[in-house]
């Protein structure tokens, strides 16, 4: 052993004395033969997530920075510092201190701005993540865990989010907060109870910023910590999924290898990202609020807009109809309050539950690492456009009166006009959606059998007119066509001769998936094709 | 345990077959031809591209060095003047933009050498199913059997349920002592600062309001008398006692007979906490008489007793009857009838 130590000291110097120091302690020489080449693909799409993790660690830096200085406290004093505007207003311990660390501390209107900027790019960039997941069909077996453990990290993301807004204890996340508190009394039974138990009585109470306190700093990220583990841990052992293509199968993965390429690519991106944050937080202003006031229940501004992920609740409360609160007996029901609050809860189930729902439908129990193209799935595609669309009528629903306003129109009107699209627009995203889907596989059919049109017109020496059409190479072949159908199921009868409600379900769901497809041309088609070209020129 | 050992043995003889579902493979489906030829770049090829990318790279890095100390030398060169904001937005801007070119040449750095100078050849590696191998799965079990047998666990029935019991108690102390975080609301929702006699006042001064300084058309933001002097719950007696009052031409009133006289002269005082969730109604159309929740647009009525005409609000806003007290101040008769704010599930159960 000691011999060995001499020898890797003469040998390599200083680093690798230390990589023989943490070898012999940690185990380093395993833990790099097994991860230092680790193959990773490569495709912009999979940085989006990169962003979200990278997002995520700029919130606990920026974040921790801002702890030093902020108190948690409601404790009602008179502003003496140095915002003249504010001074001698009485307002909380809370909204003071965010003053000051906007105001007095060198870099900590910076840092709140990164910390703000950072958190909205988390929750996007999460999202635009977890589109990408959905619409390559990466959350097929056997991701369908992960999936989940994404989603629920997606909403953790909200909930870090919302409780970190409230903190400052402005008129603006005082308002917020108000319309959480009237959400929780509308819930039937247990809402009286439940807003005093959060509040600590009547809102707004003098506890609620140093609650929301405890769940920001502590509870959320902590949460978030660990599910990021598992999510990672599950790439580990998963390894990433690749794109379609020649070369990429369900038994190997291409890409780069971890050290160097990825080192220096991912280690890179890490950097853009908090230098693009940084960037538009010494930039642009956001959440101003020594021009909003501290909290006072009378006042209110309007126009205003709660934090972008927040919006598609919000609108789903203002999209609920009038008049929608029932007595039972001596109990208020509030539906205006229920329906808006059931109606996202559902749409949250649906979206975490869904690999499941296309594991079932598709009977599939194969293992998937090779990425879909969108096009390849058109009823998929065209399920998630529907999602999108119902998400983002909800999400303008929230800015119903700024619509008015700037483009002059009844504010009546372009909430009514909302509610129609909710219903009407995602129906109409599903058609647009899975027609195109379909129009582009054909297309592709048509030049995987053909080849592409080259725009060369010939005249032939018997006097017709050609367009020449070139063919492809294997490659560009392979990735048009390399991809698999599925079949509509019918339902059959099961060992007992009955035909159950379950495969009746079934059938029609794999009916709705399968019926309209376009299967991709196989080696003899393509070469019937070619020879009948060769016949006409 | 031997279900298990079942189900493993069927999973055995599926291991490299499971179902493919609905999906067709054809049998003639066009084969992959595996890895496309690897493009070589200009860097590989001409030692002058490389040697170039090799000093971008190395320009970016020290780039990134001089903007950082720029960025040290802005928070140093750019101090926060007291009273000052074009000093904090220029400390702001210059501590950052230093800060932010410093990372951002690192990174564009550091993927330029990544793409240019190191290998781009994609290269292909082995993945295996993530079930374990068949031993694997085999010694797992195995175990399981093994630890249960020792234990007893399946076994000692007694044992086992009276754990589970255990398990299921233990946590609720825990819980129940959630339980101090609030009161129970008991009436406290339904009731507020306003009594018979109480004085409307502005806010946030409090001063009252005379019933003649109310011209038709203009709107106060009312607070009962009292409240900005109070210590305690101030925040909490102004969310459920805030009013808005208002002076129209009385013939447009639509009054109903109960509350013929809870009305001076054309002036009326709702409270101004919205029924759907709370915010404050703060807009008042003076063409139209509504009163608009910024938040949500539930729309009021003002002449016809507040009632809702569009929005998602479900109630009428809460009136406050007022009359004029013998120094012509407006004063409440009395407290409103209902509870303010939005709505709750014991709402109209009586006391």
């Amino acid at each position: 052993m000691s011999n060995a130590t001499a020898t890797a000291k003469k040998k390599g110097g200083f680093l690798a004395g230390t990589a023989n120091y943490l070898d012999e302690r940690v185990g380093v020489a395993g833990i790099l033969k097994e991860f230092g080449r680790k193959v990773f693909p490569d495709h912009w799409s999979f940085m989006l997530g990169e962003v979200a993790l990278y997002s995520f660690l700029v919130l606990l830096l920026s974040g921790t920075f801002l702890t030093f200085w902020f108190q948690p406290s409601m404790v009602p004093v008179i502003y003496e510092g140095s915002y003249a505007p504010l001074k001698g207003a009485e307002m909380s311990v809370a909204y003071a201190s965010t003053l000051d660390i906007s105001f007095e501390i060198r870099g900590g209107l910076l840092f709140r701005q990164v910390h703000h900027w950072s958190a909205l790019l988390f929750v996007a960039a999460a999202g635009l993540h977890m589109l990408r997941v959905f619409f390559t069909g990466a959350f097929r077996k056997p991701r369908e865990i992960n999936w989940v453990v994404g989603f629920v990290l997606f909403v953790l993301g909200m909930a870090g989010g919302f409780t970190g807004y409230s903190l400052p204890d402005d008129l603006l996340s005082g308002n917020g907060l108000r319309i959480i508190d009237g959400m929780i009394k509308g819930i039937p039974y247990i809402g009286a109870y439940t807003s005093s138990l959060l509040f600590g009585g009547e809102f707004p109470g003098e506890a609620i910023v140093a609650r929301l306190y405890s769940l920001h700093i502590m509870i959320v990220p902590a949460l978030i910590l660990v599910f990021v583990a598992v999510h990672l841990f599950m790439v580990v052992i998963h390894k990433h999924t690749h794109y379609a293509g020649p070369g990429k199968r369900d038994d190997n993965v291409v890409g780069y290898p971890l050290m160097p390429v990825y080192v220096a690519k991912a280690g890179g991106f890490f950097f853009i990202v908090f230098g693009v944050i940084m960037l538009i937080a010494a930039t642009f202003t956001i959440n101003p609020i020594w021009a909003y006031g501290a909290y006072d229940p009378s006042p209110v501004s309007a126009g205003t807009q709660p934090d972008w992920y927040i919006g598609w609740l919000d609108g789903a409360l203002r999209l609920a109809p009038t008049h929608l609160e029932f007595m039972i007996g001596d109990f208020t029901l509030s539906m205006n309050i229920l329906i808006p609050l059931v109606v996202g809860i559902l749409f949250l189930v649906v979206v975490a539950l869904y690999p499941f729902i296309e594991a079932w439908v598709t009977g599939d129990k194969r293992e998937h690492h090779v990425l879909d193209r969108p096009r390849n799935t058109p009823v998929r595609t065209a399920v998630g456009a529907a999602g999108i669309t119902f998400y983002a009528v909800l999400w303008a629903g929230a800015s119903t009166d700024l619509i008015a306003t700037h483009f002059q129109l009844s504010l009546n009107h372009v909430l009514t006009s909302m509610q129609i699209l909710l219903i009407v627009g995602p129906i109409a995203a599903y058609i647009i959606t899975k027609r195109a889907c379909l129009a582009l596989m054909r297309k592709d059919r048509e030049i995987a059998l053909h080849g592409r049109e080259t725009g060369r017109v010939v005249r032939l020496p018997h006097g017709e007119y050609i367009e020449v059409h070139e063919p492809m190479d294997e490659y560009e072949l392979y990735k048009l066509v390399g991809y698999k159908a599925y079949e509509p199921m019918l339902a059959r009868p099961n060992a007992k001769g009955v035909i159950t409600l379950r495969s009746r379900i079934r059938a029609a769901l794999s009916r709705f998936y399968f019926e309209d497809r376009v299967v991709p041309p196989t080696k003899g088609e393509i070469e019937a094709a070619h020879d009948h070209g060769k016949e006409l020129h | 345990m031997s279900d298990k050992s079942k189900s493993l043995a069927k999973a055995e003889d599926a291991e490299h077959d499971y179902s493919a579902g609905l999906a067709v493979i054809a049998p003639d489906a066009v084969k992959d031809p595996g890895m496309e030829p690897h493009r070589v770049r200009m860097t590989d090829k001409s030692e002058a591209h490389e040697k170039r990318a090799a000093r971008q790279v190395a320009a970016l890095f020290l780039f990134s060095i001089v903007s950082s100390a720029f960025a040290l030398y802005a928070y140093f060169a750019f101090p926060i003047v007291e009273g000052s904001n074009a000093s904090v937005r220029d400390n702001t801007l210059l501590l950052g933009l230093g800060a932010a070119f410093g990372m951002l040449a690192i990174g564009i750095g550091a993927v330029h050498w990544a793409k240019t100078l190191m290998p781009d050849a994609e290269v292909s590696e082995a993945r295996h199913q993530t079930r374990g191998s068949e031993e694997t799965r085999a010694r797992a079990i195995e175990i399981i059997d093994l630890a249960n047998k020792e234990s007893g666990f399946s076994r000692r029935k007694l044992i086992r349920r009276s754990l589970y019991g255990a398990l299921a108690f233990f946590p609720l102390p825990g819980i129940l002592v959630f339980a101090d975080l609030g009161p129970n609301p008991e009436d406290s929702l339904k009731h507020t600062m306003w009594k018979k006699g109480t004085r409307l006042t502005r806010d946030p001064d409090g001063k009252p309001i005379k019933a003649s300084d109310v011209t038709i058309g203009s709107v106060f933001h009312v607070i009962p008398e009292g409240l900005a002097e109070l210590e305690h719950h101030k925040l909490e007696e102004k969310a459920k006692a805030a009013v808005l009052l208002v002076r129209v031409d009385p013939t447009i009133l639509k009054e109903s007979a109960e509350r013929k006289d809870w009305s001076y002269d054309g002036i009326v005082a709702y409270s101004k906490i919205c029924t759907h969730v709370g915010c404050p109604v703060a807009l008042y159309e003076q063409q139209t008489h509504h009163l608009l929740c910024p938040c949500h647009q539930s729309t009021f009525d003002l002449t016809d007793a507040c009632k809702v005409i569009f929005g998602p609000a479900s109630r009428p806003l809460p009136q406050l009857p007022i009359a004029v007290d013998a120094e012509g101040y407006l004063v409440a008769q009395d407290d409103f009838n209902e509870p303010v704010g939005p709505s709750f599930w014991e709402r109209s159960v009586n006391e």
